[in-house]
Order: C-alpha cells, then sequence, then structure tokens
C-alpha cells in the first residue's frame, strides 16, 4: 500500500532560504540546494519550494535554483509561488521539479488548472489552497472561506466548493494550509482536513500548525491526509524526519522507512 | 553510450539527470539511427497512450525499439514506456508495441483497501515491489524499498513468467515486467531516491540476460 508522506516546505526568496536554518550541530544553511540535498539524504518523501520572490530577475535566480536542486536530489519535488501562467509552469518542469503548485491565480482564474493539467498531465499540477474558518452563510455553507495573496484578500468562496471545482478542473493533487493553525504549532486543522479529504478523490496533503510527531499522527490516521507537509519543527532540528516516520512508524502508520 | 527515447512525452531530462548524477554517457535523442545504434535505450515518459504512439511513429521509434529488442540489446521501459510496449491500452483504445503480450487496464474507481476504505486513483506515491525472483537489476536492492508511482493505468501481461515483480494497491498488479532483453518497471526509478539510481545504475551494465 502507499505510503504517507513526509514533505518538507522550504520558502525562498531570491534564491536563498527566507530564514537560515539552524540545524543540530548548529550548521546554517541559507542554501536552498543544500537544504533540499540534506532533506533528501534525511528521508524526506518530497519536497515543496515556496518562491516568495516578488522580482523578475529573482525569478530567474530560482529557475537556476530548481536545475540545481534537481542534479541533486533524486524524489518528486515541486514548486509554488508566483506560477501565473503555462509559460512559468513550463520553466520550472523543464528545469526538473516534477510538479508546480497554484494558488491565487488559480483562483483569480481557475482555467490555469485545466490548461495545466492539458499540457503537462494532472500529476504536476498542485493546487494550493489558502484557507481560513468563518461564520457559516449561504455563500460559504461549510464556514471555510479561500483567501489569496498570502492571507490578505477573502474570497468569498467556500472552500469545499473550490476544492472540488478544482478537481473537476484537473488539479492532481491539493495542499490544504489552513491560516488559523498556521504557526501556531498546535496541529493541523483536523476538521478541514477531514471535510476535504473525504470529499475529493485527489491526494490531500495537510499543511498549516504542525509541531510534534502527534500532530502528523492525528491528521494522517483515520485518512484525514494522504501526506503532511512541514517547516519548522524539522528546520529547527527539533526534530529529524528519522525520529518523526519511526514514531509514525510505530504507531501503525505506513511510511517508508528505507531509503 | 544509452539513448533516452524523446518522444515527447514528459520530463524526460529527469532520467538523463540520473544517469549524469551515476557517471552515465547519456543522450536524449528522437534520432531513429541514434537509437538503434545504442548500446541499450531507455524508454521513459508520461501521458497519454493515445499520443505517445502517434509521436513514436512519426519518427519511426516504434520500429527502432523494435529492432534494438530483436537485437538483444538491454532496453527499459519507464511508466508510461512499460505500458506503450504492451499489445493494446484501455487509454484512448490504443494498439501498443506488443513486445509483451498483454493489454493496459485502468485501476477502477471502485478500487478499495483490505478495510474498505475507497482508494485514490491515480496511484501516485511511495510503495514497495515484491520481486517473484532474483534478477541483475535489482541486485543490492533491499526488498523492504519502496518506489515513486504516478499512473492511472497498469500493465496486464498474458505470461506470468514475464511478472518480475508486482505492487499492491487495492489489488495485486504486474509492477515489473520482463521479456528477454527488456525490463519495464511502472515506478520511476528517477525518481525512487537511493533504491531507484541502484536499479538505473544495474540496468547500465546489465548484459540483457536473466542471470549474469
Amino acid at each position: 500500500m502507499l505510503s504517507k508522506r513526509i514533505i518538507p516546505c522550504l520558502d525562498v526568496r531570491d534564491g536563498r532560504l527566507t530564514k537560515g536554518i539552524k540545524f543540530r550541530g548548529n550548521v546554517d544553511i541559507g542554501d536552498p540546494v543544500q537544504m533540499a540535498s540534506y532533506y533528501y539524504e534525511e528521508g524526506a518523501d518530497e519536497i515543496v519550494f515556496y518562491d516568495i520572490t516578488a522580482s523578475s530577475e529573482g525569478r530567474d535566480i530560482m529557475i537556476d535554483t530548481v536545475r540545481r536542486v534537481a542534479e541533486k536530489i533524486f524524489i518528486p519535488f515541486s514548486v509554488g509561488g508566483g506560477i501565473r501562467g503555462i509559460d512559468d509552469m513550463r520553466q520550472v518542469l523543464l528545469a526538473g521539479a516534477e510538479k508546480v503548485s497554484v494558488n491565487s491565480a488559480a483562483v483569480r482564474d481557475p482555467q490555469i488548472i485545466s490548461t495545466g493539467a492539458e499540457f503537462f498531465g494532472s500529476q504536476c499540477i498542485v493546487l494550493g489552497m489558502d484557507v481560513k474558518k468563518v461564520q457559516p452563510t449561504d455563500q460559504i455553507p461549510t464556514g471555510y472561506e479561500i483567501i489569496i495573496d498570502g492571507g490578505r484578500t477573502y474570497m468569498g468562496i467556500d472552500a469545499l466548493e473550490w476544492a472540488k471545482r478544482a478537481e473537476s478542473l484537473g488539479a492532481g493533487e491539493i495542499c490544504l494550509n489552513s491560516i488559523d493553525a498556521d504557526g501556531t504549532k498546535d496541529g493541523y486543522e483536523l476538521e478541514l482536513n477531514r471535510l476535504i479529504t473525504s470529499n475529493v478523490k485527489i491526494p490531500v496533503i495537510a499543511s498549516g500548525g504542525a509541531g510534534t510527531p502527534e500532530h502528523l499522527f492525528e491528521v494522517l490516521s483515520d485518512d484525514r491526509a494522504d501526506a503532511v507537509l512541514i517547516a519548522s519543527m524539522t528546520h529547527y532540528g527539533t526534530y529529524s524526519i528519522k525520529e518523526i516516520k519511526t514514531y509514525l512508524h510505530n504507531k501503525g502508520i505506513k511510511v517508508r522507512m528505507n531509503w | 553510450m544509452i539513448a533516452i527515447i524523446d518522444y515527447k512525452a514528459g520530463n524526460l531530462t529527469s532520467v538523463k539527470r540520473a544517469l549524469d548524477f551515476l557517471g552515465q554517457d547519456s543522450v536524449v535523442t528522437s534520432d531513429y539511427s541514434e537509437v538503434i545504434d545504442a548500446e541499450r535505450i531507455i524508454f521513459p515518459g508520461v501521458g497519454a497512450a493515445g499520443k505517445a504512439i502517434t509521436n513514436l511513429k512519426r519518427h519511426r521509434l516504434d520500429q527502432a525499439i523494435s529492432e534494438v529488442f530483436d537485437n538483444k540489446r538491454p532496453i527499459l521501459g519507464i511508466c508510461l514506456g512499460t505500458q506503450i510496449v504492451m499489445e493494446m491500452s484501455e487509454e484512448n483504445d490504443t494498439r501498443c508495441l506488443g513486445l509483451i503480450k498483454g493489454e493496459v487496464h485502468r485501476f477502477p474507481e471502485s478500487l478499495t483497501n483490505s478495510d474498505g476504505k475507497r482508494l485514490k486513483v491515480p496511484h501516485m506515491g511511495w510503495n514497495r515491489v515484491r520481486l517473484k525472483r532474483r534478477h541483475p537489476l535489482f541486485e543490492g536492492v533491499e526488498t523492504d524499498s519502496e518506489f515513486y508511482f504516478v499512473h492511472s493505468y497498469y500493465p496486464v501481461p498474458s505470461l506470468s513468467e514475464e511478472i518480475l515483480g508486482e505492487t499492491y494497491y487495492g489489488a495485486w498488479f504486474a509492477s515489473v515486467l520482463l521479456s528477454k532483453n527488456l525490463a519495464a518497471m511502472q515506478f520511476h526509478p528517477e525518481k525512487s531516491g537511493r533504491p531507484g539510481l541502484k536499479i538505473l545504475a544495474n540496468f547500465c551494465k546489465w548484459s540483457g540476460k536473466d542471470v549474469e
């Protein structure tokens, strides 16, 4: 059977990690290529790069970074952030990424999903969703609303409705980020993950809120998610991927233990 | 020189990069003579069967692959490349190369695991391969290794002796096929970490025979 995937997420700006990352042993690493290699060796099942660069110059640096990562790591990795159309997708995929992730651009123009899937295949297209809990209304019956632009703009779109629509447009996977849980280290938004995962057929990656291996167990058990995105819990050396996987394995979650 | 067959199906550069990493000379090509002259060929691909066959025929690559097969040079099919060597695919009702007897079917939407939970299609992520016997391509690959799969269709070979490995996803399916000098795997060795690279390295020195 499929293993649940553990996916570290790296934020990159102008070709550097946004925060210098401090591992055990106090090695400061700001280079995304080194960091990706480290996680590859450590047993990450996939890696996500989130590019928060604004300038076009910075975009070119990112493409070069993707190319250098692809020479070193031989597991799938995806790139998100600032993907606005087919040309952006093509550049990133040709540079060696396995998948691209679209978020705000897809909410503004959902066709980017179908066109991307048609050109490159659904397996390449990940829909990133930023979701915030609100008072349920006729427009937002589930009480989970889509927001974009890094959490600034409320779109008046129900999260479940958007997930289903993206699936029918050809998204291959959903990366489901809870804005409420993000950065809290209090655990994933379990209710939201259950809602989306049980209503779409494509895999769902839980994102936002991971602080301990128990949090991963909560969202991976009972099939609330197919994969988990993690960041600070491993970036700062609090846990290693191996420790996390051993914990999950001992709790009966199928994870890839031999790498 | 290893020829990686270019038929405009998905990301071929990842196989090339893996071979570069292993220090193996390779070329991505859609040139008929370059393919038939190659010492060994890799036939990768992501995408749809119908379009793939059309593109192969346009460059006479279907013929080139069959010639290399007859000349007993080692061939490695990956993912869509594995499905294309079968006789027939349900995907776009495509007549394929027919180097291995059998068909390609789609995973049923009703696929469930042992506790009755519905399984997602495509089968995407890391899964194991149960080998039916030893083979030089899997030399040094540990039995609990996992490999990266992304597919909605799977091969159903007619001859059980041409199944080298099987994978469980709601049911067992043939994930590694072998017919003489042609090995074909449904997963992506170029995206499967160390065990995948080991298989590629083994392929680079494989004689094309069952036993070295």
